[in-house]
């Protein structure tokens, strides 16, 4: 069996935790087995039998009003008792914020071989050989793992997710978790409202040094509004507290892979492309023909940020309205 | 408070990667390698800073790998730490790294064990929840701000789509990232006092690896920018929709 750890948001699954369902059910189909979906916390039974769609045959729903907040320790322990229940061999999560923090553990609790990030299925040619970046998105590596149990985080974004047939079974589980396993005492959370989370978005619009200073932001945000696309910023632009640190993307910050990467005033040093060039498509907009950014694009656009941004927002609103 | 800071060796941010023996082995040669920027920039200054004002006793710093890690673990004794210990082993499997270093951290009783929050050479980011897991100790992940009042920790962190504030008993495991401290540069003082500075070698613990990296593939190289006129967004909006098919 395949166990994989879904994550919801206010009891609708994440669609980064869809993908990771597909992707476990991929990898089931291949060894024979089926998939068992792991979800915590208050979410509806009929929610989680949607599950079925995406190729879980069966869910373990751990309820316990303290895993409403995040606690690593306890959410391995589930994870754990999961994998123990469903005698699985493969154990999937994501690498996001939540999956860094969790499957770790869940390995290193079984002593079992992760590969953390990966960006292609399993090769069982090769043992049980995966896909994953490396030196920041400058390369990929081939990882075997050579434990009995092996774990595997997804890079959210990496498949396509598209819903198929079906309804998944919906079975409680106790994990027997303790108090000492909420010992962290959440104080205070503040989730940005509304906005793509960048580590999800699939449209990316970000700004670089080139825009000359917070104010001119506005121009990036009208076209990311037009768009549905999330905000990213280079290093200098962060560092200079422009833009939320949150929004920098790059070696020394966020790694991301969207299906679009628009780079504004962004001259393309080879730590920001680490961050950015997983990306399918990349357009740049630049007023500098040296800029090595274009030499990793898709499309490129010379000329003045302040100018071009704008035409461009009014060129998107206008094949908007032609869709409709 | 002891605090154990552990320390990679990376490859320079700007370095060329390429690989060797039929795609097998990262090649080194001509790469300088650094203190991985998370470890020294965040991990280690907001350790210097917690004893530099009282809340803890010790900073040691440890480093997983051969005698070749030694002079970046001697850079990070220059911006500060009291000593070092390298534990004697070669890989690059995650479970391994943390599995020798929460044995040395089990023998020598430290409250907080500090890393950045990845390695920007195998990016994995696992190695501080697996310590923690290993110690059976709290983690908190992508600390942004920790502050420290007697035993109780507080740890601002970035969570998934926003930000969290915890507070949490002693011991536990944090890893950090931007906003934790500001870089520091050693001065002449510190690069001289480190040559002295006790660095203990230890042998590595009897651990299987338990992954193994067996290939390297760059990123297919991109086929030439197309270039389109400033005047014509319409085209560009056009071939996003029916040629990059992306909107």
């Amino acid at each position: 069996m395949i166990v994989v750890l879904v994550e919801h948001s206010q009891g609708v699954f994440k669609k980064k935790s869809l993908e990771a369902v597909l992707y476990a059910s991929h990898i089931a189909k291949e060894m024979g087995t089926g998939v068992t979906a792991v979800a915590m916390g208050n979410v509806s039974d009929s929610e989680m039998q949607t599950l079925g769609a995406y190729g879980a045959q069966k869910v373990l729903h751990t309820t316990d009003a303290r895993l409403d907040n995040f606690s690593s320790k306890a959410y391995a322990k589930v994870v754990v008792a999961a994998a123990q229940k469903e005698s699985a061999k493969v154990i999937v999560g994501l690498h996001d914020t939540t999956g860094k923090a969790v499957m770790p553990r869940v390995a290193a609790r079984l002593q079992a071989g992760l590969v953390a990030g990966a960006v292609g299925y399993p090769d069982l040619s090769k043992g049980f050989t995966v896909k994953k970046n490396v030196f920041s998105g400058k390369a990929f590596a081939f990882v075997n793992i050579t434990s009995d149990t092996k774990v595997i985080s997804l890079m959210p974004n990496t498949f396509p997710v598209v819903k198929g047939e079906g309804s998944a079974t919906v079975e409680q589980m106790e994990a027997g978790l303790s108090d000492a396993d909420f010992s962290v005492k959440v104080l205070e959370v503040s989730k940005a409202s509304g906005s793509v989370p960048l580590s999800e978005a699939e449209l990316v619009v970000s700004g670089g040094r080139g825009l000359k200073g917070p104010e001119n932001w506005y121009v990036l945000e009208a076209l990311a509004t037009e768009l549905g696309a999330a905000t990213a910023c280079s290093r200098p632009v962060a560092d200079a507290h422009w833009r939320p640190h949150g929004e920098h993307v790059g070696q020394t910050g966020g790694t991301i892979r969207p299906n679009l990467y628009i780079a504004v005033g962004i001259s393309g040093a080879i730590q920001h492309l680490a961050g950015v060039n997983g990306s399918k498509t990349i357009v740049v907009i630049n007023k500098d023909p040296e800029a090595p950014f274009f030499k990793a694009a898709d499309y490129g656009v010379l000329g003045d940020a302040m100018e071009i941004v704008p035409k461009l927002t009014e060129a998107v609103k206008k094949f908007k309205a032609g869709q409709n | 408070m002891k605090i154990l800071v552990c320390i990679s060796q990376v490859p320079d941010t700007t370095a060329k990667i390429a690989f060797s023996d039929n795609n097998t082995t990262f090649n080194t040669q001509g790469v300088t390698f650094i203190i991985n920027p998370y470890d020294e920039w965040y991990a280690l200054v907001r350790a210097l800073e917690l004893k530099e004002s009282g809340a803890a006793t010790a900073v040691h710093l440890v480093t997983v790998g051969k005698a070749d890690a030694e002079p970046v673990i001697r850079k990070a004794l220059a911006l500060g730490g009291d000593e070092a210990i390298r534990i004697d082993a070669d890989s690059n499997d995650p479970y391994s790294i943390a599995a020798n270093i929460a044995d040395y951290a089990k023998a020598h009783n430290y409250d907080m064990v500090l890393c950045g929050k990845e390695s920007i050479d195998y990016n994995n980011g696992s190695v501080g929840a697996m310590v923690a897991e290993l110690l059976d100790m709290n983690f908190l992940g992508f600390a942004a701000k920790i502050d420290v009042a007697g035993t109780t920790v507080t740890v601002k962190r970035e969570i998934d789509g926003g930000e969290e504030t915890d507070a949490c008993e002693l011991p536990l495991v944090i890893s950090c990232q931007k906003g934790v401290a500001e870089a520091r540069i050693p001065n002449m003082r510190g690069i001289m006092a480190a040559r002295t500075k006790p660095l203990t070698v230890v042998a590595g613990a009897a651990i299987t690896s338990v992954t193994s990296i067996t290939g390297y593939e760059m990123p297919p190289a991109k086929s030439g920018v197309k270039m389109i006129s400033a005047d014509n967004m319409d085209e560009l909006v056009k071939l996003l929709h029916t040629e990059a098919k992306v909107i």
